[in-house]
């Protein structure tokens, strides 16, 4: 159960965009914004107030890819695994993520939230690939030891 | 207006909502899967794809007619797409036919076959996922979904629920609930439409064959059948009999065969239906309140006024549907002894077209004493394929009549299988009168007019009064939504979840096309005419159940306890 304050703020967000179904997208990225993911109860919450189907909403929301129903660790890393990163051996990176944090396809966010490893395609870097981004930084020509390296820092506290 | 050539002939046309029906009527049958005449048009699948005269392919379904156009519907180019197109479609496919459900029946089956693919070149790279068994009415197998998308289409434009909805994208798309929930956690109201528009083994009836059979065999059970009215005018064209006629002798004759005890008709309790249900109007009438009544036999209907308009629950009749009078009668029957000399316990099982009835029996209003009233509910569906087990030759059974003294009902019983039904049995009990003039003027009061939303009053005790009938829930909902603003004031609406109501129920055989709603509703008025005693309180079975078991429990029975 999300806290009242958490509906305060949604009922904001609708009342900026009007209660119609066009306003779905801008109102689920600002929750986005605000939270760092979209709260699956305030996705059924905002179809309600919005009048389209929960099944609809969800269905708009799992078409991009930018929306997260999971909480997200402190650090977001992503691994890029364009057709460029790929035949650079992308995979093997993010292979040593999953190991050295605990992670995987299905796992995606360490239990003490701090880190999420996802994958993307094409972080528009291909010159530099295979490419890594944690959060808004982009980390060029990645080695399995580089990316565990990376960790390493910013557990330290540091900034990678 | 205009023509154009299809193949090299020349083919006029009218107001056609698209290509693909001008061509269907030209006599040539072009494949689809996403296409449907009711629902609007997405041009998905690409089955459909023909060429024009200059190489030109496009989807057929969502091309609009215009004069002059050349068009070749099975150039060798065509033959290798769809053909293809039903490979990738096989590719992501669990494919299953022998222990498939829609075994024999299923369209891409029929694709497979017609466009003799023999192997699938391409692996499947689709995930298998579990089943989804939650809900007691439909079961989805997202294993076999083709995405063309008819249950979100049916279930969002006909029935107003939007229960499901494509989620994901790509080689990961499915049709599932939100936040991928099983069906029971969401507001599905069982009416099973989405199975009957589902190509493939993907949405399918909860079957209770297994469990019938065995209480069959049960030499100490007492199994009782109920047969409801829209289930005989849609199994004999499954055994080679006109569309639509009605074969209710031959249902009862095979039941006996297959080992039922007893043969009731719902006809029956339908009666009884409206016997309770035009009291419980009068009286509110009379006093003014809980008024427009909502009819209460359909349990989708009931079950969607529950999830949306509850608001409007205290206008539901309190009557139990005519299932559920049937089985609570049935049970009180023989809860006594001298009617149930070697005490056998007795099972009722129900014979529907509806898949929801299977959700209604498991409510919680659905006992009396305790105990489930109605045991299995069995679709038109299951009924055939239990048949067709024994072996049984249906075409040439002889006629038998139902036992007694559940097995008759009135016309008026007869006719709750269509849309207008009810309340045309309704006006029946009310006005005086039962010769040929007086029955024919309340069949042509409105009630049965053609068109989903049947507006129209009639006369009684010196007011007018105001009748909504409709069927299908889109349409339930345009009335609430009047009713509630004030722009529309009725004081009785009749609501049933399926288009043209039951003989259209979601456990009925696939329908096909619009064939069926007319030959199915032709047969419940033939059989109605055909019946002597058009009025439930004429039904002399009726009047002795009142004067005998009902006696005092009419509210224990027949009525329930809210929703
Ligand atoms: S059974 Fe009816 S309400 Fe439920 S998902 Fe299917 S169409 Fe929708
Ligand atoms: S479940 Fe059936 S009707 Fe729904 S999208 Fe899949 S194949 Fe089509
Ligand atoms: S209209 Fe009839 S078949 Fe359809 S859901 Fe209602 S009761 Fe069942
Ligand atoms: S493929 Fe990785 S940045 Fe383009
Ligand atoms: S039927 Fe035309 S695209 Fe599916």
């Amino acid at each position: 159960m999300l806290d009242q304050s958490y509906y305060r703020k949604v009922d904001e967000i609708i009342e900026s965009y009007g209660k119609k179904s066009s306003s779905l997208i801008p109102i689920m990225q600002d929750i986005q914004e605000e939270y760092r993911y979209l709260p699956g109860e305030l996705l059924t919450y905002v179809a309600g107030q919005i009048g389209i189907t929960e099944a609809k909403a969800y269905s708009v929301a799992t078409f991009y890819e930018n929306f997260s129903f999971e909480a997200k660790g402190k650090y977001v890393i992503k691994v890029c695994d364009g057709t460029a990163c790929h035949v650079r051996k992308s995979m093997p990176v993010l292979e040593a993520l999953y190991k050295k944090l605990g992670l995987s396809k299905k796992k995606k966010t360490t239990d003490d939230m701090m880190f999420t490893v996802e994958t993307v395609s094409c972080l528009g870097a291909c010159g530099l690939a295979p490419t890594m981004m944690v959060n808004e930084d982009v980390h060029p020509r990645m080695t399995p030891e580089k990316a565990e390296e990376v960790i390493e820092k910013l557990r330290g506290g540091g900034d990678a | 207006m205009g023509v154009m050539t299809i193949d090299g002939r020349k083919v006029s046309f009218t107001n056609e909502r698209n290509v693909l029906t001008i061509i269907r009527k030209a006599g040539i049958d072009i494949p689809t899967l996403c296409y449907n005449p009711e629902l609007s048009i997405v041009g998905d699948c690409r089955l459909c794809t023909c060429e024009d005269d200059r190489g030109r392919m496009f989807a057929t379904c969502s091309e609009e007619p215009r004069d002059g156009m050349v068009i070749f519907t099975n150039t060798a180019r065509l033959r290798k797409y769809r053909k293809m197109i039903v490979e990738l479609l096989l590719a992501a496919h669990h494919r299953d036919c022998t222990t498939c459900v829609r075994n024999g029946e299923c369209s891409l089956q029929k694709l497979a076959k017609r466009f003799s693919v023999m192997e699938v070149g391409y692996d499947n790279y689709k995930e298998m996922h579990p089943l989804d068994m939650s809900s007691p009415s439909i079961v989805r197998d997202p294993n076999k979904c083709t995405l063309c998308g008819n249950c979100v289409r049916v279930c969002s434009e006909l029935q107003g629920v939007g229960a499901l909805d494509f989620a994901y994208r790509g080689a990961e798309a499915m049709v599932i609930p939100a936040f991928n929930k099983t069906l029971a956690e969401t507001d599905c109201v069982n009416c099973g439409q989405c199975r009957v528009h589902c190509p493939t083994g993907a949405i399918s009836i909860h079957h209770n064959r297994t469990e019938v059979w065995d209480v069959l065999y049960d030499p100490n059970v007492r199994v009782v059948a109920q047969v409801a009215p829209a289930v005989r005018v849609a199994i004999g064209k499954e055994f080679g009999f006109p569309n639509g006629e009605s074969v209710m002798g031959k249902i009862v004759n095979a039941l006996h065969r297959m080992g039922f005890d007893e043969v009731y008709d719902t006809t029956f309790s339908a009666d009884l239906t409206i016997m309770e249900e035009s009291a419980e109007f009068l009286d509110r009438i009379s006093k003014g309140e809980k008024l427009p009544l909502l009819t209460s036999c359909c349990p989708a209907w009931v079950k969607f006024v529950k999830d949306q308009y509850p608001e409007f629950l205290d206008n539901v009749s309190t009557c139990r549907s005519p299932q559920g009078m049937m089985s609570a009668v049935v049970k009180e029957y023989y809860r006594d002894p001298a009617n149930n000399p070697d005490g056998r316990k007795t099972v009722m099982v129900s014979i529907m077209p509806c898949t929801a009835k299977k959700m209604e029996a498991k409510r919680p209003n659905s006992f009396t004493e305790g105990e489930q009233d109605t045991d299995y509910v069995l679709t038109t569906v299951e009924l055939i394929d239990m048949i067709q087990t024994t072996g049984i030759d249906f075409a040439n059974l002889d006629p038998e009549s139902a036992d007694v003294p559940f097995g008759f009902g009135s016309g008026g019983g007869v006719i709750f299988g269509v849309t207008g039904g009810v309340t045309e049995a309704v006006i029946r009990r009310l006005m005086p009168g039962h010769d040929k003039l007086t029955l024919q003027n309340i069949a042509e009061c409105g009630v049965r007019q053609d068109g989903f939303i049947r507006e129209f009053s009639v006369p009684y005790n010196g007011m007018d009064v105001k009748i909504c009938v409709a069927s299908g829930l889109a349409h339930a909902r345009t009335i609430l939504e009047q009713v509630k603003s004030g722009e529309k004031e009725y004081h009785l609406i009749e609501i049933m979840a399926c288009r043209k109501g039951c003989i259209m129920g979601g456990g009925q055989p696939y329908t096909f096309g619009e064939d069926s709603k007319e030959a199915r509703t032709a047969g419940i008025y033939r059989a109605d005419s055909e019946t002597v005693i058009k009025k439930c309180d004429e039904n002399p079975m009726i009047t002795a159940l009142y004067d005998g078991l009902l006696k005092g429990k009419e509210h224990k029975l027949l009525h329930n306890e809210g929703y």
